[in-house]
């Protein structure tokens, strides 16, 4: 035995080395706080207080230039709603959120089919298919904005070299109509890589076992897939497609950068709405109604969605 | 009713050899059982059966047609796995009805085949549960029902009763075996479980790193083991292998008594023996210890039965004996079975 371990015993620091190295982090009082503080901390000075400012700007006077904080009910509201503008902008804040929703669910759900199978280079082209959304959305919108050039697009390039077309070529973003569907297009690219990613990960949590039992039992492909993977993924699709209709609804980075809401407000949404409104316009109150408008049809979304998916749920 | 024939069947997951070369045929009706340890190859085997995997090489016959390019549904099979694989959203009316709609079986015929499957198994008044409101003998029932409800002409089992605890698998081994004479059908049934194999099988085909080892009856498995391997696979405790001159001398721990307690009138050779440890199991005791004389230093066990009632005493030599006819020779370097040594 070490001599020196002897001495330690005979003096009694062996026993109390132990209970020095007890600490704040051994205490699960202290530990659980003081990990989940920074989250709360969080929380609450940037989505908390921001959202009970805005909350209350949307029934008060106030506007960018300061001053006044009356309280003036529902005034915002009720003066906003039965306007034009923002009408369209409801309108389109629907078509832009459901259209692209429904079209992402699609192809994630081919994109997630195919990646899940073994292939030479899934990888690499995992990585691709993600790029999109680890890519700042800022710059890849300016890639979009050329690509939707009236002048250089190369779309239209294209098109024209296919034979499909002759002369100028369309105004992707100048036209309403084709406006929305670039809006959209440019979403749909954006979003495809989550929702994706998280369909992969539904997909690889079914045993395998399930899938050979449906092989054996006779399934073919639309079968196996429609009464055995989709519901089996359903919890998790439903998830995704929460995330993303949240999303959608509340996000302009991409309407901003490419059409600004234009031509005619035909791709004007709410929450773009709400900052030329607030921001651009300087009525922050009334920027707040519009931004709040939707939040408690969001709730319920929400609420909705996650209700379903819990009871769906399988294992 | 099938048979089913591998004709040479290999496989290969890049260098590793799962399967290597597989000749095996079953009579119409028989219960094959695939037995070896975990990474043997049984259950790929089973699989390329199944047609989950394609052989890299021979050919796969099920009822006389060469199968190795058609799909499993396209077999005639049903599989019941290790882990059940219920659709876990479905009832289990549901999960047996699935085959039967797969199959487009007419709509109105559908809910008599589910209720005759049901009853077979006994699991009548579990059609409306899901299967996560089952307990584990439920959900084998089911998984069963489902695999008998289409009449397959085959049925592949892989490990179907190793999730179930040792009462359960008992009663489970007993109704398997009552309802495959039943109805008759072909059966390949994986495990690693020599007591199932040998309680199950019409024939067991002892396998190790991709080969059979050996082909036969439970009897012939146990009493006439093909090489070392077999031997000491079947059996618990398995059979004692000493090495002698220049082959390799092998008994069953149940053929090695105390001298006087052998019930034949063959001849008897004698071992002395020096217990060292014994185990006291309630029908039997086992004696661990090693032997002297020729075999001197060598370990082996002994497995008394209640009836012999002698008292054995640990570190205390004894004389111990086999029937000659009990004996069973082994080449050294090659491990296989050859013909009687004299001593």
């Amino acid at each position: 035995m070490d001599p020196r371990a002897e001495t330690a015993t005979a003096t009694g620091d062996l026993a109390r080395t132990p209970r020095r190295s007890i600490s704040i982090i051994d205490s699960e009082r202290w530990l659980g706080p003081l990990l989940i503080g920074p989250a709360v901390l969080y929380v609450v000075l940037l989505v908390g207080l921001p959202f009970f400012m805005a909350l209350y700007y949307s029934v008060s006077n106030t506007t960018t230039g300061g001053g006044t904080l009356g309280f003036v009910g529902l005034r915002n509201f009720t003066g906003v709603v039965g306007t034009p503008r923002f009408q369209t902008a409801l309108k389109n804040t629907l078509i832009f959120a459901l259209l692209s929703q429904a079209v992402i669910l699609v192809l994630s759900n081919a994109l997630a089919l195919a990646l899940q199978r073994d292939f030479r280079g899934k990888r690499l082209i995992r990585f691709f298919i993600l790029l999109p959304w680890v890519a700042p959305i800022s710059i890849g919108t300016i890639a979009w904005l050329w690509i939707f050039d009236s002048t250089y697009s190369v779309l239209n390039w294209t098109l024209r070299m296919a034979g499909l077309i002759q002369g100028q070529g369309f105004m992707w973003l100048g036209v309403p109509h084709l406006a929305m569907g670039s809006v959209i297009a440019v979403h749909v690219w954006r979003q495809l890589p989550l929702a994706t990613v998280i369909l992969l990960g539904g997909l690889s949590s079914i045993p395998q076992d399930i899938h050979d039992a449906a092989a054996v039992d006779g399934a073919g492909f639309w079968r196996h897939y429609f009464q055995i993977t989709l519901p089996l993924i359903l919890p998790i699709s439903l998830v995704a497609l929460l995330f993303g209709l949240i999303f959608t609804f509340t996000d302009m980075v991409i309407i901003y950068n490419l059409t600004r809401g234009g031509p005619y407000d035909s791709t004007q949404v709410l929450a773009s709405l709400a900052f030329y409104t607030g921001i651009a316009g300087g009525d922050l109150a009334e920027g707040a109604a519009i931004a709040l408008f939707l939040f408690p049809l969001l709730l319920a979304v929400a609420w909705g969605f996650l209700r379903i998916a819990h009871r769906t749920e399988v294992t | 009713m099938a048979t089913v024939e591998t004709r040479g069947v290999k496989k290969y997951f890049g260098d590793v050899v799962a399967v290597d070369g597989v000749d095996l045929v079953t009579k119409d009706g028989e219960f094959v059982v695939l037995l070896g340890p975990s990474g043997c190859g049984k259950t790929t085997l089973l699989r390329m059966i199944a047609g989950f995997e394609t052989p890299s090489a021979g050919e796969l016959v099920i009822a006389g047609e060469v199968v190795n390019d058609l799909p499993p549904r396209a077999r005639k099979i049903a599989m019941v796995f290790q882990s059940y694989a219920l659709y876990p959203h479905m009832t289990v009316f549901k999960n047996i009805a699935f085959p039967l709609k797969a199959q487009r079986v007419a709509k109105a015929a559908i809910p008599q085949k589910v209720e005759w499957a049901a009853s077979l198994f006994g699991i009548g008044h579990l059609l409306h549960r899901k299967p996560r409101e089952l307990s584990g003998g439920e959900r084998q029932r089911v998984a069963l029902a489902r695999a008998l409800v289409r009449e397959p002409a085959v049925f592949l089992l892989d490990e179907p009763l190793s999730n179930l605890d040792a009462q359960l698998r008992a009663s489970a081994r007993d109704e398997l075996q009552q309802f495959q004479r039943r109805i008759g059908t072909t059966t390949i049934y994986v495990t690693h479980d020599q007591v199932e194999a040998m309680g199950l099988g019409d024939r067991i085909a002892v396998m190790k790193s991709g080969t059979v080892r050996q082909i036969g009856t439970p009897q012939e498995i146990y009493h006439e083991p093909a090489d070392t391997f077999v031997a000491r696979f079947v059996g618990s405790p398995p059979m004692n292998l000493v090495q002698h001159q220049n082959y390799v001398l092998g008994f069953r721990p149940e053929q090695f008594l105390p001298k006087g307690s052998q019930n034949g009138i063959g001849n008897v050779i004698t071992f002395p023996f020096r217990v060292t440890r014994v185990e006291y199991l309630g029908a039997d005791r086992l004696l661990y210890g090693t032997l002297g004389g020729a075999f001197s230093g060598q370990k082996v066990i002994a497995r008394l039965p209640s009836t012999i009632t002698i008292d054995i005493k640990p570190e205390t030599n004894y004389d111990f004996t086999v029937e000659d006819k009990e004996l069973k020779f082994f080449d050294k370097s090659t491990d296989l079975r050859i013909s009687a040594r004299p001593l």
